[in-house]
């Protein structure tokens, strides 16, 4: 019985190992390349020996553009979530607390429209964002993204908000409170939480996202980090700068595998709120 | 994490596979709501308009223009003038006859990708994923740990994610040395489809346990003893009384992943390339058409590659429904219950 019993563990521990390595060792492998000197970026050991932060220096080089093209990404991402949130906000309350007609209706269109394909609005919308001269805008950008942004955000929150027990906004009411105040002064400090989660979330995907940024844009000023990265230049023509590409891949997504560490309870919370409940 | 407080009593219920508690008395809370929410169609239609308006002015309304667009041809030399056009001729339906005629192999290479892509890469990581939230369900140190690690795939951009692939799977990279194979994974072929299956199942299987981890944290302890006890071992276990119960969160996943796939684009683009015929889905094709400004044709893709879209989705919720519509229930109920344990003087504030 015993003997059975530490095979189990020593098996889940093989599979957690198992599990654990097939998430990070391709992401330790960006890392530790991002570390190499030029020289020896075909090294395959698993340690980059010498450390060299040679690449890191690269990516800041002036030519690349690339300060500005996480800049770019910040207001585009940082936009699209500020606006995706307010309109979400009331949205969802009237879906978690009121009673109205048509209202699971309105919420699975709502959901429906995240599942859009990009490219469908992305084809119409770049050929009216060149008649109007929006092409290299950061608006060009923000509008489409609210596409996902949005629907996304809503239903996150319509979930928080359908946590959050009806009774506080009674009390509130009871109190004197009109439904508005009950909203503005007991439900939005309550729910801050799910609403930071869902900033996070909705941030992340505005961040990431690549086929809006690459279509609505032809110049290297305005570009985001990802198309920006995508399109680094090698000293040749034919070289692909990988070592700079992987240290530049580092610094995009550093930010957010630090948010995922710090907030991970919270972000499991809200993606399957979103997804599996 | 472990709280299995909250069973998904409807569906099980419902379902019939395991009968576990008594049934909750119906709560009729619903004439409650009406008298607390009294005249609040209005306030409901003010706050709801917004974001309908913002996803009219850019879902709605691009994909009518889509549709009208994909009814006009290229500006180019009118015949009877012999000058450029100032605007695009009507050509009626012709560009979707050239999809399914003289484009039509670069439509059907695309379509099938897309669709070869779709079933390989969803069903790699709903066993993987699965897989993954049955070792993540088990007690062991260190747990959250591995929740958070399990997440980076799912942060990372997927254009980085891209990238990231392209350099393993470089000539000289890690790929071919692990290998010990010469393989050039970004040309032409079938190794670059394998490619991009392999980063994108990389990319999303985490996502996919996440999601069963959850629906496997709600099911009760006690069915899994139960069926212990009457002798089931633990492969049966896993098929009868597991997945079962897992199902409808797992279809929800699988669903999502289904319609996230059908609209691959920056993955093959970024490790392979564009104007590949190995990788290039429909995604792509109506890019490049696009960014070539052949709008006409470019919108038929999209116009097509949304009905497909749609066509899944509606197949799905066909064939589905009453998965789906279980979970649904399923939450609901267990939500309610969720505020009784809340706020048992929730009656009483409403009597």
């Amino acid at each position: 019985m015993t003997r059975t019993a530490t095979w189990r563990t020593r098996l889940l521990y093989v599979g957690v190992a198992a599990v654990v390595a097939y998430c990070l060792a391709p992401f330790y492998w960006m890392v530790v390349s991002s570390l190499r000197r030029t020289s020896d970026i075909f090294d395959t050991s698993l340690l980059p020996t010498p450390v060299s932060f040679e690449n890191y220096r690269a990516v800041f080089d002036p030519t690349q553009g690339f300060t500005r093209a996480l800049l770019n990404s910040l207001i585009v991402a940082g936009i699209t979530t500020a606006s995706a949130l307010l309109l979400a906000t009331f949205t969802a309350y009237a879906m978690a607390r009121l009673e109205f007609r048509f209202k699971r209706l309105i919420l699975t269109l709502i959901i429906a429209t995240s599942m859009f394909p990009v490219v469908s609005i992305v084809v119409p919308l770049l050929k009216l964002f060149t008649d109007i001269g929006w092409i290299n805008t950061y608006q060009a950008m923000i509008v489409p993204s609210m596409s996902f942004a949005l629907p996304l955000a809503v239903w996150n929150l319509t979930t928080f908000f359908r946590q959050m027990p009806d009774e506080l906004e009674h009390a509130a009411m009871i109190d004197g409170c009109t439904r508005g105040q009950a909203f503005r002064k007991v439900i939005i400090p309550l729910a801050a939480p799910g609403i930071f989660t869902t900033a996070i979330i909705t941030f992340i995907a505005a961040w990431n996202e690549f086929l809006i940024a690459l279509s609505m844009t032809n110049k290297s000023a305005i570009q985001t980090a990802p198309v920006a990265i995508s399109k680094f230049a090698g000293a040749t023509q034919f070289e692909t700068p990988f070592a700079s590409q992987m240290a530049a891949g580092v610094l995009v997504t550093v930010p957010l595998v630090v948010m995922v560490l710090l907030f991970q309870r919270r972000i499991v919370a809200g993606l399957t709120a979103g997804a599996a409940k | 994490m472990t709280d299995t407080t909250i069973p998904p009593g409807a569906t099980v219920h419902e379902r019939g596979s395991a009968s576990l508690q008594p049934s909750p008395p119906v709560h009729r809370r619903r004439r409650t709501h009406v008298r607390a929410t009294a005249g609040s169609g209005r306030m409901a239609a003010l706050l709801v308009s917004p974001t309908i308006l913002v996803l009219t002015v850019v879902v709605l309304y691009p994909t009518l223009m889509a549709l009208h667009e994909s009814l006009y041809g290229p500006k180019g030399l009118d015949p009877s003038t012999g000058f450029i056009r100032t605007r695009e001729p009507f050509v009626g339906l012709h560009n979707y006859a050239d999809i399914f005629g003289v484009a039509g192999q670069r439509f059907w290479n695309a379509f099938w990708n897309t669709t070869f892509f779709t079933v390989v890469t969803v069903g790699l990581e709903t066993v993987i994923g699965v897989a993954m939230a049955l070792i993540m369900h088990q007690a062991f140190r260190g747990r959250a740990l591995v929740r958070a690690g399990i997440l980076v795939p799912w942060a990372v951009p997927t254009a980085i994610s891209g990238l990231l692939w392209r350099w393993i799977f470089n000539s000289h990279g890690i790929a071919n040395a692990i290998l010990g194979r010469q393989i050039l994974w970004a040309t032409e072929g079938f190794h670059a489809k394998v490619a991009v299956i392999v980063a994108e199942v990389w990319k999303t299987a985490p996502f996919i346990g996440l999601l069963v981890l959850a629906g496997l944290q709600v099911i009760p302890k006690e069915v899994h003893e139960a069926a212990r006890i009457d002798g089931a071992g633990a492969l049966r276990r896993f098929w009868h009384v597991t997945l079962p119960l897992v199902k409808p969160a797992l279809l929800v996943a699988v669903l999502f992943r289904c319609l996230d796939a059908l609209r691959m684009f920056d993955l093959p683009y970024i490790l392979v390339g564009a104007q590949k015929n190995s990788v290039e889905t429909l995604s792509m094709l109506a890019q490049n058409e696009a960014s070539n400004v052949r709008f006409g044709p470019a919108s038929a893709y999209a116009v097509i590659l949304f009905l497909y879209v749609l066509l899944i989705a509606l197949a799905f919720v066909r064939l589905l429904g009453t998965d789906l519509v279980a979970a649904r229930d399923g939450r609901k109920t267990s939500r309610r219950r969720l505020r009784d344990v809340l706020a048992p003087r929730r009656t009483e504030v409403a009597a």
